[in-house]
């Protein structure tokens, strides 16, 4: 029972930190660099990429064995699809200021990276609890990352946390930190420290796997890449 | 008509560039920009998945979904119709134009996840709502503009990759944030175009 319980621990905690799916992984970039520009933000997408990560985790998990190989990912992608199509009627329902600040990227769930990669690099070869669990992590680490990312563009961009002054009428606000180019600074500055960090516990630096996850994305993106090595539990 | 076609196709490429501006396709333009040739034959592909994707999605949107009231299941058909499209251009390429199959073939299952196809179907219908003078043609420019400002941000930053390649970097910024940093200050320069196309052609 507590060996079960330990390994249910560290199905959660993975993503959170170890396999932090933004920094570690590098998945789902594209969200993270463009909703960023307030805390605020950052919260609604981590918190609706986490419900469709759930969601679709747990599906593909229970249909793992009715899905024939050859048709799974236009599967997974009606499932996802599926998934964010309820977030966003939910978005749309109760909190419209919300959808207006997401726009776009809220649909753009479905082509996230980090839910395809965790379907298939572990729903699908996982049993239900632990998909879930693997999802609800992830969906945490994303979350956590996408608001230490929206805190510190928020603050230097606007001088404001969660839209309430801090440093506003003390230091001028650097607009350029809300513009594209301060996304893609700060991400490589986190992501710089995550590297220095996991180097001194021995990790190697952080590599963009969603080449990994396609299978033909070994080629396209050249010898160096090597093929997802995610244990299985089953 | 023209001009405001030609203000569209060169917005779409400067002020509203997909990656630099738009954050829409980092994934590739971070993964296959290790060198000049994939980078081209991953835009080639991207920008023709992007105008056939349009052209298919816009008709069923306006003249299936919204007279039916499913407009709801957008992300669900949008998505679909590329898988399916993508799907249909490897086998048409394959068993017609092998020569271009084998330059392009590898990047297109890749292209059915890239956001910056559904993100482009998507942004052109959302722009058709508020501007009822953004039509079917209008939209055709947009996500043609948008392939080759996919393209020419790709062509540039391999450039700069190849040569940070060669350089001395801090052991920490090795890699991905050395990567992330050239991008921003790429994005820098794009921000130069902000309102350029509105006074060449306002």
């Amino acid at each position: 029972m507590n060996e079960s319980k330990h390994s249910a621990w560290k199905e959660f905690s993975k993503g959170i930190l170890r396999e932090n799916p933004v920094l570690r992984l590098v998945l789902g970039t594209c969200s993270t660099l463009a909703i960023t520009t307030s805390a605020q933000n950052a919260i609604g997408m981590g918190l609706a990429t986490t419900f469709v990560l759930v969601g679709s985790n747990a599906v593909i998990s229970l249909l793992r064995k009715v899905i024939p190989d050859k048709v799974r990912i236009p599967c997974y992608i009606t499932l996802i699809a599926g998934f964010v199509t309820v977030v966003q009627m939910l978005i749309e329902a109760y909190s419209p200021a919300l959808r207006d600040a997401l726009g776009v990227y809220l649909p753009l769930i479905v082509v996230n990276c980090i839910i395809f990669g965790r379907a298939e690099m572990f729903a699908s070869k996982n049993k239900v609890l632990p998909s879930i669990l693997d999802g609800l992590g992830m969906g945490v680490g994303f979350t956590a990352t996408l608001l230490a990312m929206g805190i510190v563009r928020e603050l230097l961009g606007s001088g404001t946390l969660f839209g309430f002054p801090v440093t506003a009428g003390v230091v001028e606000p650097i607009l350029i930190f809300l513009l594209p180019p301060g996304g893609f600074f700060v991400f490589g500055m986190l992501v710089a420290a995550a590297n220095k960090l996991a180097g001194r516990k021995g990790g190697a630096p952080a590599e963009l796997s969603c080449c990994q996850i396609c299978p033909h994305g070994a080629a396209c993106a050249g010898p160096k890449e090597s093929a997802g090595k995610e244990p299985t539990h089953d | 008509m023209i001009k405001e076609l030609v203000a569209i196709f060169l917005a779409a490429i400067l002020t509203e560039n997909y990656i630099l501006n738009r954050f829409l396709g980092i994934c590739p333009f971070l993964g296959v920009s290790k060198n000049l040739k994939t980078a081209t034959g991953m835009s080639v592909a991207v920008t023709v998945v992007m105008v056939i994707a349009t052209a298919a999605t816009w008709p069923i949107y306006t003249y299936v979904l919204t007279p039916l009231g499913l407009t709801y299941l957008e992300t669900i058909v949008f998505i679909l119709i590329i898988a399916a499209l993508v799907q249909l251009i490897e086998i048409v390429l394959h068993r017609y134009v092998p020569a271009l199959y084998n330059a392009l073939g590898i990047y297109l299952p890749l292209i059915t996840t890239n956001c910056a196809v559904l993100g482009v179907t998507m942004l052109v219908i959302e722009r058709g709502q508020s501007d009822p003078n953004f039509g079917f043609v209008a939209s055709l420019v947009d996500a043609f503009g948008s392939g080759i400002g996919f393209l020419v941000a790709m062509v540039i930053f391999a450039g700069i990759r190849e040569r940070i390649a060669d350089n001395d970097i801090p052991k920490s910024l090795r890699g991905l944030p050395i990567t992330l940093v050239a991008a921003s200050l790429t994005a820098v320069s794009f921000l130069g175009f902000q309102g350029l196309v509105d006074g060449m052609l306002g």
